[in-house]
């Protein structure tokens, strides 16, 4: 896939993510539009899964550690084939597969459930060092957020990734800067996040989490790195590819109305014809 | 009872360990930089490729015993009680009861019995904690045989498991050849028609204890031991309650939320007055445990006297 046809693809994912969030009148739009061209490089170039054989015992596995952005999460899986993309509309009703954070009871393409912060990188690492004793090669990613790894449970899954040299693991950082009481630099900073995954024992790579490039260069050098863990330090814009959402805090956990919906579907077509011809 | 076998069920979970992994080759151990006390240490030395220390990082251990059940292992994570259900109890809810993992939690520790040590280390409130997880079994074996048995039957149950064990050594009183362990299963050790005893882990032989001395004075008691806390054996709590009219639970625990809790739940809709002993609301203390036990009211004498008290002689 070529890098307009992914910019095209995450484009289609920020859509789904809206669209479940406007029907769900819930949920959490800003860190799924800012994850959404990693989740799109993960699931369309990166892993290995076979959406027709989701619990496939050698598949790549992908644990979302800040379960918040399901939305952009569930977008991803229903593209890339795991249910139906129509199914996003259920999102957080009574009675559908869409929980409000990641369900892998009921949910196909779910690796883990998630929800509670701090909790995802844990089960990362414990994937990552099962598939070490048991002698396969699959890997396992886990995204987090920047305000998430204000979690002690992240620094303590940190050191047992590092001190395991569990290279088949790449913890991936959406540094969108913002969290639900304002910036992570005011509210309780994090920086240097690159220093400490570095003093924790990880290649550290920092990249633009929109572009491409870079975050297929990064995935290629996890990959090629052995003896410890990948941590890449994506700088993202929160609520990226909907003008009234980008860089706001205040779209961390709210719905857009009919009238916003319809400039945020508006400006994620305008991108879609920007990237016709 | 001086001249009977006295084993910790820590040792017991130890040994069990290193003789199920034969059987289940996808086993795990997880510690937290306390497997000489846990007594994992026992399967290190014999399968030390397959024994994890997470270092004194127990919500952690819980996430990676998520996750490796995930990808299909099955791991003991193992701490102190305090520590395994009590600091990481919203690990185990969220990461391995939510997604209804497999599991086993291996506490041990639990109760006024880990002695010395004191209040900030007994753990009298797990069974309350771990019995609200939406399907958690809750598991506090009376002794040896019991809870090598009980390791057994979490292996063979797919699902988590919590396996409460303690740190003192405690009769061994399952040791016959007809034993079977099942899951959710009471067991009536002592048939009686006056009035039922029910107990767990290490008051279960107080308990037995307790019958005997009782009938010595004329009084028949039932002896129950509810090995499985969850879910609880209602059937047989409830025909013991409608046998013998009164219950006495007894329990190394705190008397908000364990067995006792559990028992008065169980008969609900066709209540008998339930009497409970156990750590009533307050926290423990440091010394021997033997003599804890006693100041907390757990041996066969306090029991004795509850029961005659209850029954009005």
């Amino acid at each position: 896939m070529d890098v307009k046809q992914l910019k095209k693809t995450a484009n289609e994912v920020r859509k789904g993510a809206i669209e479940a969030v406007y029907q769900a009148k819930s949920g959490h739009p800003g860190g799924s539009l800012s994850a959404a061209d990693i989740f799109t490089y993960l699931y369309f170039v990166e892993m290995n899964v076979d959406p027709e054989n989701p619990k496939a015992e050698n598949r790549d596995r992908f644990v979302l550690s800040k379960g918040h952005v399901a939305p952009g999460y569930y977008s991803t899986l229903a593209h890339r084939g795991f249910f139906p993309v129509e199914e996003l509309k259920t999102l957080r009703k009574v009675g559908a597969r869409l929980q409000g954070h990641p369900d892998m009871k009921h949910i196909p393409g779910v690796d883990m459930s998630s929800g509670s912060l701090g909790q995802g990188i844990s089960a990362a690492c414990g994937m990552a060092k099962a598939g070490k004793l048991m002698g396969r090669d699959y890997r396992v990613y886990t995204l987090l957020g920047d305000g998430e790894i204000q979690e002690g449970q992240v620094w303590e899954a940190a050191m047992f990734a590092a001190h395991n040299k569990l290279d088949n693991l790449v913890v991936i950082v959406d540094n969108n800067g913002l969290q639900i009481d304002g910036s992570v630099a005011d509210v309780m900073s994090p920086y240097p996040i690159d220093e400490k995954f570095k003093a924790f024992g990880f290649e550290v790579l920092t990249i633009d989490g929109h572009d491409f490039d870079e975050i297929a260069a990064a995935f290629s050098k996890a990959r090629e790195t052995k003896g410890k863990p990948t941590a890449i330090i994506a700088k993202t814009v929160k609520g990226k590819g909907v003008s009234f959402m980008e860089n706001q805090a205040s779209w961390h956990g709210a719905a857009p109305n009919a009238e916003q919906y319809e400039i945020a579907m508006a400006d994620l077509n305008a991108i879609a014809a920007g990237l016709e011809g | 009872m001086a001249d009977v076998k006295k084993i910790a069920t820590r040792d017991s979970y130890g040994n069990a360990l290193v003789e199920c992994f034969p059987d289940f080759p996808n086993m795990v151990v997880l510690d937290a930089d306390l497997a000489a006390a846990t007594k994992t240490g026992i399967f290190k030395k014999a399968y030390p490729e397959r024994h994890i220390d997470c270092g004194i990082a127990e919500c952690d251990m819980i996430g990676v015993a998520a996750g490796m059940a995930a990808a299909g292992m099955i791991p003991f994570a193992s701490s102190f009680a305090m520590f395994a259900a009590g600091r990481a109890f919203e690990q185990v809810r969220n990461s391995v009861g939510y997604p209804h993992l497999n599991v086993k939690i291996g506490a041990t520790h639990a109760g006024i019995s880990v002695g010395e040590d004191g209040a900030t280390h007994q753990c009298n409130e797990d069974i309350a904690l771990m019995r609200t997880i939406p399907g958690m079994v809750v598991i506090n074996p009376s002794d040896d045989v019991e809870a090598k048995a009980a390791v057994r039957a979490a292996l063979e149950h797919d699902g988590p498991v919590y396996l409460r064990f303690g740190r003192l050594a405690v009769p061994v009183i399952n040791d016959r050849p007809d034993y079977r362990f099942e899951l959710g299963k009471g067991v009536t050790l002592r048939d009686g028609k006056d009035i039922t005893i029910v107990a767990s882990g290490l008051t279960v032989s107080e308990s037995l204890q307790a019958a005997e001395d009782l009938a010595a004075e004329g009084i028949d008691a039932r002896v129950i031991n509810i090995h499985t806390i969850k879910p609880i054996d209602a059937e047989l709590v409830a025909k013991a309650a409608a046998e013998t009219g009164k219950i006495v639970t007894v329990e190394e625990h705190s008397v908000i939320g364990g067995l006792g809790d559990a028992v008065i739940g169980a008969i609900a809709e066709n209540p008998v007055p339930v009497y409970k002993i156990g750590v009533n609301d307050e926290f423990g203390k440091s010394g021997p445990a033997t003599e804890l036990i006693d100041l907390f009211g757990l041996t066969a004498p306090h029991i004795a006297k509850k029961v005659k008290e209850v029954l009005g002689k």
